[in-house]
C-alpha cells in the first residue's frame, strides 16, 4: 500500500531530459503548474497532454510506471467525479430518484469532472516527471540554490534542503518498516478495517507508535553518524557535483518558453 | 594513535522515584592504541564498548580524564574536525547512517562538509569505491543494496575521509553470515594492506580472533587484554561475562578439565588439531 | 501438524518485479517437534514463514493445519492467525502499549477473552520468557534489549498458540541475549508437549545445539530437510550451497580425515569432547610408547 507512491521516486536514465539542469527543471516546473491552472479551455488541456506525453516519451520513463502512480490518488478522482457529476446545474442528461432525492446529472457536470480530473492528472505527471528525471540530491541542491537569495531574510536553506535530502532518502526505508510493523500487528490479531472512524483512528496505534519511536531511533542515530563525518551545517561546505548551465539548458529554455507562447495564443484565438 | 588517560564517563538519570542517579558507564580507564594496529574490544551489552568507542572521535567527552588522538585533547573545540576525520566511526545498523539515496553521493558527504574541492572528492569517491569493491554501484541506490554492501559503503564513506584510524561499532550485528563475512574481509585489507588503524567493537568471539589485540571489557573497566590466544585462556571468565568462546577453545578447555594435556588458548581449527594429534598420537 | 503440499508463491505476478520466491514446497511437520530453517537472505525462507498464519497467500499449492485447509478462500483467517503464533524479524519494533502487561495482553484482548484470562495469560507467557512481574507496570521501552525482545516473544505466547513460528529470533542480540532466547525456545519445547516449534536461524552452531528437524532452503526450494545428524552428515551439500558447518564438525572432519576413528555426528562441543575421550582410551597412550 505504500509502495506505489510515485512522488519522490527517481527513475535513473541518460534521456535529454535527465541531463537538463535541476534548477532549469524546477523553473520549468513552477510555469507548468501555472500553465495547467490557467487552462480553462478544452484546446490547451489537450496541448499541454500532448506536450506532457512528449516529454515522458523522451525522458524514457514507462507509461506503465506513471499510471502506476495514478492508483494510490484513484479515490481522489472518484471523489471528485462524483462531486462535481451531481452538483454542477445545467442541461440535464439523466434524472432519477433517490430515496427522497432527485439527482441530476448534467452535460456541465460531466464536462467540469473531466476537466478537473485531467487537470489533476497533468499535475500529478508533471511534478512526478520532475522528481523521476532528477536525482534526488540535485533536486535538493538545486533547490536550495534557487531560494538561497531568501537567506538575508533568515530563512535556513540549508538546512531545508538537507531535510529534504534525507526525507528522500528514507521514505523507501519507512515505508518498508510500515509494511512490516502492520503484519507484525496483523499476526497478533490487529484489526485496522473495521468500525466507526474514532475506532479505526484509535486502531491505528499499533502501528503509528512503533513507526513515531522507530523514526525518532532513527533520526537519532543518524544524526550521531552525521556528526561523526563532520557534518557541521550549510557553511564551507563543497560540492562534488558541481551545477552549470550550459547552452543545452538554455536551448531547452527557449522551447519551453515558444510551447508555453503558442499555447497561450492558440488558447486566445481558438474558441473551444 | 589514540590514548586514554583514567577516561571516565558518566550521565544522569532518573529512578523509580524520580531521583536523580549517577550512572558510571566507564570507571577510570586507560588505554593506548597503536598506530597501524588491529584492535578488538569485546563485551556484552551495557559493559560501555560502545561508549568507550564514542570517545574515539569526540562524539561523547569524558566526564573525567582525557582522551587524545594523535596528541589532541578531545575537549579542545579547535581539533574537533581534525580528530573526526582521522578518526572514521562506522555504525552498526546499516540503514540509520546513510544520508542520501544514492551511494555515490554517500561517499561524497564527508568530504563536502570538509570543504575538499569537488574534482578531488570525485578523485576519493572512486578510489573509495574501489577499495570496498563496489564501483559498479556508484549510481545505485542504496536502498536497493543488501545489508552487507550498505555497510561496505559506510566504510567508504568514512574512508572518504582519508582517515588514520576506523572505529567500527559492532558492524556485523545485524549482517547475515555473507554481509559478514564481506565486511570482515574488507576490514582485514583496510588493515593489512592499508596500513589503517583499526578498532573493532564486536560481541562475536570470531571477528576478535582476526585482531591482534583483544581488550574485554565489563562493567566500564578493562578485565583482559592481550593477544587473542592469551585472552581466550580465559574461558571461565569469559562465559561468566556472557561472551562466548570459539567451538574449539571450548573443546580444548573441556578436555583440559578432564585431566588432559592440552595447551590452552586455542582459537582456529588448525591448531586444534596439531593438539589433538599430539594428545593422541600418531595413527599408523 | 502442518502439511504443505505443492506450494509455490509467485511475487507481484505479471508485474515487472515478478519474481519465483517459493517452488514446490512439499513439508510434513508433526505435532510437538522442534524445527530450523536455514538458508541465505533471499532463499525463501521467510516468505514461507509468513504463508504460514495466512499473511501472504500462496500463488498455488495448499497448506494443511490439523487437516485444516488455510489456504482455502472459506478458512477463518482470524482462527488461523490464533492457531499459529508469529514471530517477526526484530519483534522488539513491534512494541506500542504504555506498560508491559498491556503489551503482552494486545493479542488476547483481540481474541476478546475475558480479563481474568487476559490475565492468567500474560502471567504464564511472562513466566515462560523470564520476564518479572516487577516488569509488568514499566514502559517497553525502558527493558534492555534482550528483555524487549523476549517481552515480544511474550505477547505472541499469550495468543496460545498451538503453532509458533520465530523468523530469526537470535538477530543482532549478543550471545548472553541470544542464550536466554534459546532456553526459552528449548523449553517451550518440553513443557509443551503439542506445540509445533519452527524458527528461522543464519547460525549453523545455534541450529545444531537447539533443533531436533532441519530444513535447509536454497532458491525458494527446499534443498533437504531431516533430523539434524541426517543434514550434517550430508554437509557437503551444505558447503556447496554456501552455508557454513559447525567450526567442531569441520574439526572432527579434519581428523577423521587423518586417520582418526571418530563417528560422523559430530556437531556439539560436547559431543566432541565424549568422541575424543572415548577414542584416547582405545589408544595406546604415546608416551608410554616412548618409555
Amino acid at each position: 500500500m505504500f509502495k506505489n507512491i510515485l512522488i519522490g521516486q527517481y527513475f535513473p536514465s541518460k534521456s535529454p531530459i535527465h541531463r537538463l539542469d535541476a534548477r532549469i527543471k524546477i523553473i520549468m516546473m513552477m510555469a507548468y503548474i501555472i500553465l495547467v491552472f490557467n487552462a480553462d479551455k478544452p484546446v490547451s488541456l489537450i496541448m499541454i497532454a500532448v506536450y506532457t506525453l512528449t516529454i515522458v516519451i523522451v525522458s524514457n520513463i514507462p507509461l506503465k510506471l506513471i499510471l502506476k502512480g495514478f492508483i494510490p490518488v484513484i479515490w481522489i478522482f472518484i471523489f471528485t467525479s462524483i462531486v462535481n457529476i451531481f452538483s454542477v446545474s445545467g442541461e440535464t442528461l439523466l434524472s432519477f430518484k433517490l430515496f427522497r432525492w432527485t439527482l441530476k446529472i448534467t452535460k456541465e457536470g460531466i464536462l467540469k469532472s473531466v476537466f478537473i480530473n485531467t487537470r489533476l492528472l497533468l499535475l500529478l505527471t508533471g511534478t512526478s516527471l520532475l522528481t523521476l528525471t532528477t536525482q534526488p540530491l540535485m533536486l535538493t541542491d538545486g533547490i536550495e540554490q534557487l531560494l538561497k537569495p531568501l537567506r538575508k531574510i533568515k530563512v535556513p536553506v540549508h538546512e531545508i534542503a538537507m531535510m529534504m535530502t534525507i526525507a528522500i532518502r528514507f521514505i523507501p526505508t519507512l515505508a518498508e518498516e510500515a509494511e512490516k510493523i502492520k503484519n507484525a500487528q496483523l499476526a497478533r490479531g490487529a484489526d485496522f478495517e473495521s468500525g466507526n472512524i474514532i475506532k479505526r483512528a484509535k486502531s491505528m496505534l499499533p502501528l503509528l507508535v512503533p513507526l513515531f519511536i522507530s523514526a525518532f531511533r532513527r533520526a537519532d542515530e543518524l544524526s550521531t553518524a552525521m556528526e561523526a563525518r563532520c557534518y557541521n551545517g550549510g557553511e564551507n561546505r563543497t560540492r562534488m557535483k558541481q551545477m552549470h548551465i550550459t547552452l543545452y539548458d538554455i536551448s531547452a529554455i527557449i522551447v519551453f518558453a515558444v510551447c508555453s507562447l503558442f499555447l497561450l495564443i492558440s488558447e486566445f484565438v481558438i474558441e473551444f | 594513535m589514540i590514548e586514554t588517560k583514567n577516561l571516565s564517563y558518566s550521565y544522569h538519570s532518573e529512578d523509580e522515584e524520580n531521583e536523580a542517579v549517577k550512572e558510571e558507564v566507564l570507571k577510570e580507564l586507560n588505554l593506548k592504541i597503536k598506530k597501524g594496529s588491529f584492535t578488538a574490544i569485546l563485551g556484552s551489552n551495557g559493559s560501555g564498548k560502545s561508549t568507550l568507542a564514542k570517545h574515539f572521535n569526540a562524539i561523547l567527552l569524558p566526564s573525567g580524564g582525557f582522551v587524545y588522538v594523535k596528541g589532541m585533547n578531545t575537549h579542545e573545540q579547535k581539533y574537533l574536525f581534525d580528530i573526526r576525520s582521522n578518526v572514521g566511526m562506522v555504525f552498526q545498523n546499516p540503514d540509520n547512517q546513510m544520508v542520501t539515496a544514492i551511494v555515490e553521493d554517500e561517499i561524497a558527504f564527508a568530504p563536502e562538509n570538509l570543504g575538499v574541492k569537488p574534482q578531488e572528492i570525485r578523485n576519493r569517491v572512486d578510489e573509495c569505491l574501489k577499495i570496498v569493491g563496489m564501483q559498479e554501484y556508484a549510481g545505485s541506490f542504496t536502498a536497493n543494496l543488501s545489508g552487507g554492501q550498505k555497510l561496505r559503503i559506510a566504510i567508504a564513506s568514512v574512508l572518504a575521509m582519508e582517515p588514520e584510524c576506523i572505529v567500527l561499532d559492532e558492524p556485523t550485528s545485524m549482517l547475515d553470515p555473507k554481509g559478514r563475512a564481506e565486511v570482515l574481509d574488507t576490514i582485514k585489507m583496510l588493515n593489512r594492506a592499508k596500513g589503517i588503524t583499526v578498532v573493532l567493537i564486536t560481541h562475536y568471539m570470531e571477528e576478535a580472533v582476526m585482531a591482534d589485540r583483544t581488550i574485554v571489557i565489563d562493567n566500564g573497566k578493562i578485565v583482559i587484554d592481550g593477544v587473542p590466544a592469551e585472552v581466550f585462556k580465559n574461558v571461565e571468565l569469559l562465559k561468566k561475562l556472557k561472551l562466548d568462546v570459539p567451538q574449539v577453545t571450548e573443546l580444548a578447555y573441556e578436555l583440559k578439565k578432564l585431566g588432559f594435556e592440552i595447551s590452552d588458548g586455542i582459537i582456529d581449527v588448525d591448531e586444534c588439531f596439531r593438539e589433538l594429534v599430539k594428545l593422541l598420537g600418531d595413527v599408523k | 501438524m502442518i502439511r504443505i503440499e505443492n506450494l509455490s508463491y509467485v511475487y507481484q505476478p505479471g508485474m515487472p518485479g515478478e519474481y519465483r520466491a517459493l517452488s514446490d514446497i512439499n513439508l510434513v511437520i508433526p505435532n510437538g517437534s522442534l524445527t530450523a530453517v536455514i538458508g541465505h537472505t533471499g532463499s525463501g525462507k521467510s516468505t514461507l514463514m509468513q504463508q504460514l498464519n495466512g499473511l501472504l497467500q500462496p500463488t498455488s499449492g495448499k497448506i494443511f493445519i490439523d487437516d485444516e485447509d488455510i489456504t482455502s478462500k472459506s478458512a477463518d483467517i482470524a482462527k488461523i492467525r490464533r492457531k499459529v503464533g508469529l514471530v517477526f524479524q526484530y519483534p522488539e519494533h513491534q512494541l506500542f502499549e504504555e506498560t508491559v502487561y498491556q503489551d503482552i495482553a494486545f493479542g488476547p484482548k483481540n481474541m476478546g477473552l475475558s480479563d481474568e484470562e487476559i490475565e492468567r495469560r500474560v502471567i504464564y507467557a511472562a513466566s515462560l520468557t523470564g520476564i518479572d512481574k516487577k516488569y509488568f507496570e514499566k514502559s517497553p521501552f525502558e527493558l534492555s534489549g534482550g528483555q524487549k525482545r523476549r517481552a515480544a516473544i511474550a505477547g505472541i505466547l499469550a495468543m496460545e498458540p498451538s503453532v509458533l513460528v520465530m523468523d530469526e529470533p537470535t538477530a543482532g542480540l549478543d550471545p548472553g541475549g541470544r542464550d536466554d532466547i534459546l532456553n526459552i525456545i528449548k523449553n517451550l519445547h518440553k513443557k509443551q508437549k503439542e506445540m509445533i516449534i519452527i524458527f528461522v536461524s543464519h547460525s549453523m552452531e545455534e541450529v545444531a545445539e537447539t533443533a531436533e528437524n532441519i530444513v535447509v532452503m536454497h532458491d525458494g526450494r527446499i534443498d533437504m530437510s531431516g533430523t539434524a545428524a541426517d543434514i550434517f552428515r550430508k554437509r557437503g551439500r551444505l558447503l556447496q550451497i554456501g552455508l557454513d558447518i559447525p567450526q567442531i564438525t569441520k574439526l572432527a572432519d579434519k581428523l577423521r580425515n587423518g586417520g582418526y576413528n571418530l563417528p560422523e555426528e559430530i556437531y556439539t562441543v560436547k559431543a566432541a569432547v565424549e568422541a575424543i575421550t572415548k577414542l584416547s582410551r582405545s589408544l595406546p597412550l604415546q608416551a608410554e610408547d616412548i618409555i
